[in-house]
């Protein structure tokens, strides 16, 4: 069965802030990593195949660097990537994200399973799999606990519905976004990084999609727009219980049997 | 909507390297005398402020809706085989709030089977019109038959906002339905508010909480937005019921679907922290086996749960299912206790709105200070066996 398992390069650290009198973002390095949800799309997809065949590949929409987490992926066991990067592609939201990548993933093949982390954590939507399974015109299950069998183009997953683990058979083509205890992902080998060359990695840009209307795509095809952006309200009152050890423990346990915790 | 434009005329290399390390994202490049940008680039426009005209944005009009043929808020009743998740009532209670602004109705939308019983419940919480679309088809959850009903109720109705709960259901059917609308959808809101122009401002935290960020869909209707349970509060139901149910059906044939549900298992009854009025939170100053002890006796005597940072549960040292922020849970308890929390924005984010936050922290400059009601500035260790001894006398009083 071929999978294929969609990656997002992220900030290496969401330590960014917004200048209060500017409102404007304050760079703080902007060294990236792969979305840690993804290494356990990228370990579900290894172990798939590894029981019953067929291969992994990886797609990404992003800058040119975005190359680095496709090398890290074929690092761990992909066969190979793509990468959609365009500057039409900027300013994308998720739904012009989830099209801008729904026509990669027509173009980079045909696929049995597309696979999704559970969101990324930059973004935080965990809503980009589910769109993308919509202009796919596939079934898609999110929140994936378990995959139990692949059988008669079928899957038999277990999936988290909120208090139950409902166990479910999705018929293939089908996307899935997998929670993020779901396995243990493996570490990249340092031996297969030696031998990956660019022939493994493929840049598709929007001249290669199918849809050539731009406005489907970056800020142009998205709905929503950041009107600002401010930085999180700090609480200005606030009382400070001083003392001792034991003047302070004095006045908590006054504070808990005021608020009637006790 | 627009574009930036690079007058490469006006780059030499001296405003090329300024303007490559000005941008936050790492999207402007410069090579072989011309400036470039990538997919990396966010529209933050800082390089058009910040130029001298080198960048510029030029808008594009493009075709707005017709936002009079767009009216109520619609809240999608979040259900499991009929039990109502509370956020539905906590949207319902905003939805009437927003729908002060510009007068319009107050929908709730319900799909499921066997729906009478709770869609009795619905009568209570302010809704102008209940729709319903009851159906074996719609028994078990199923991305493709709750789609096709979701936007047969939008194309049948015209809600100008649809605000849905964001538990695991409501994650993926919001989007589905956004994406076959081909309209905005915004994850997570903290705040929402309305325009007269019946625009919904939605806001949200991004970057991990670190920045909050006002985001609107003025082109496309519905808007549509998920937010959290314990966000809103939950209104007090009315006593006397109110509102008009309405009954709607879809065509089978709309219903089909490539899930098959097998069964249903209640998952191992174990800690729900975002369902705790009172909470005592470590954090990775209160790390060790010793304060981790003090952390879970101190519960015990309040009837709390113990809950965590991130730390705790990346070392093993306690389950994830008791993390709180932006990658845990969000909690709202009426009462948290925070030992040894720096108070990261991503911890913030999952707590801040608890009704009373103390702070036991040796540095007085932790952030947790900034959102603690009560800050006190001390060793845990010190600190919390004096409170463990003094509510342990307490009790042996009564």
């Amino acid at each position: 069965m071929d999978i294929l398992v969609c990656i997002k390069q992220v900030p290496g650290s969401t330590n960014v802030e917004v200048d209060p009198v500017t409102g404007v973002l304050k760079r703080d390095g902007i060294a990236s990593k792969m979305n840690p949800y993804d290494l356990y799309a990228i370990e579900t997809a290894l172990l798939l195949t590894e029981k019953f065949g067929g291969s992994v590949q990886v797609i990404t929409m992003g800058p040119p660097q975005a190359k680095s987490i496709i090398t890290e992926a074929i690092c761990m066991g992909a066969e190979k990537g793509t990468v959609l990067s365009d500057r039409k592609f900027a300013g994308a939201d998720v739904l012009a994200t989830a099209y801008t990548l729904s026509q990669g993933i027509k173009k980079a093949g045909k696929y049995d399973l597309i696979i999704c982390g559970k969101q990324t954590t930059d973004g935080d939507t965990a809503q980009v799999g589910a769109e993308i399974s919509e202009f796919l015109n596939m079934p898609n299950i999110s929140n994936v606990l378990s995959i139990e069998n692949v059988s008669d183009n079928t899957v038999t997953l277990t999936a988290s519905q909120d208090e139950k683990i409902v166990k479910m058979k999705i018929k293939m083509p089908c996307v899935i976004s997998v929670d993020a205890d779901i396995n243990t992902p493996r570490l990249p080998s340092f031996k297969v990084q030696k031998q990956v060359d660019d022939s493994k990695i493929q840049f598709l840009s929007f001249a290669d999609f199918e849809d050539q209307n731009v406005n489907n795509y970056g800020l142009a095809g998205s709905a929503t727009q950041v009107e600002r952006i401010f930085p999180p309200e700090k609480l200005q009152e606030k009382c400070s219980i001083q003392g001792t050890p034991t003047e302070q423990a004095d006045q908590l346990y006054d504070l808990i049997r005021r608020i009637k915790i006790v | 909507m627009g574009s930036l434009v690079i007058n490469q005329n006006l780059v030499n290399k001296d405003n090329a390297e300024s303007l490559v390390s000005l941008c936050p994202f790492g999207a402007i490049s410069y090579s072989n005398g011309a400036l470039d940008i990538s997919s990396a680039c966010k529209m933050c426009k800082l390089c058009v402020k910040k130029s001298d005209g080198i960048i510029k944005y030029e808008e594009q009009v493009k075709a707005s809706v017709d936002k009079d043929l767009w009216k109520g808020i619609c809240v999608y009743v979040d259900h499991l085989a009929g039990k109502i998740h509370r956020v539905t009532y906590e949207l319902l209670g905003k939805a009437s709030e927003l729908a002060k602004v510009t007068n319009q109705p107050v929908y709730a939308l319900m799909i499921g089977h066997n729906l009478s019983e709770s869609v009795n419940k619905l009568l209570h919480y302010g809704a102008d019109k209940i729709f319903v679309y009851d159906s074996e088809e719609f028994k078990d959850f199923r991305i493709e038959p709750y789609t096709a009903a979701f936007c047969d109720f939008i194309e049948a109705y015209r809600p100008s906002s649809v605000l849905v709960g964001a538990t695991n259901l409501g994650r993926q059917l919001a989007p589905r339905v956004a994406a076959r609308r081909r309209a905005g959808l915004t994850a997570d809101c903290t705040v929402l508010q309305m325009k007269e122009n019946t625009d919904l401002v939605q806001i949200r935290p991004a970057f991990g909480g670190n920045i909050m960020a006002q985001i609107i869909s003025t082109d496309t209707r519905p808007q549509f937005c998920t937010v959290r349970y314990k966000v809103f509060n939950e209104p007090t139901p009315s006593e006397q019921p109110s509102g008009e149910i309405v009954n709607l059906t879809i065509d089978a044939s709309k219903l089909k679907s490539n899930i098959e549900v097998v069964s249903y298992t209640d998952k191992p009854k174990d800690i729900d922290i975002s369902e705790s009025d009172v909470i005592v939170a470590i954090g990775r100053g209160a790390m060790s086996e010793s304060t981790k002890a003090l952390a879970s006796e101190l519960a015990d005597l309040l009837g709390a749960t113990l809950a965590c940072t991130r730390p705790l549960v990346e070392g093993n040292i306690l389950d994830a299912k008791r993390q709180i922020g932006l990658s845990g849970r969000t909690v709202k308890p009426k009462f948290i206790i925070c030992l040894g929390i720096s108070g990261s924005v991503q911890f913030a984010a999952g707590m801040k709105a608890s009704d009373c936050i103390v702070a036991v922290n040796t540095d007085p400059n932790a952030a947790i200070f900034n959102i603690a009601h009560y800050g006190v500035v001390g060793d845990v260790n010190e600190i919390i066996p004096k409170l463990i001894a003094q509510i342990k006398e307490g009790k042996e009083n009564v």
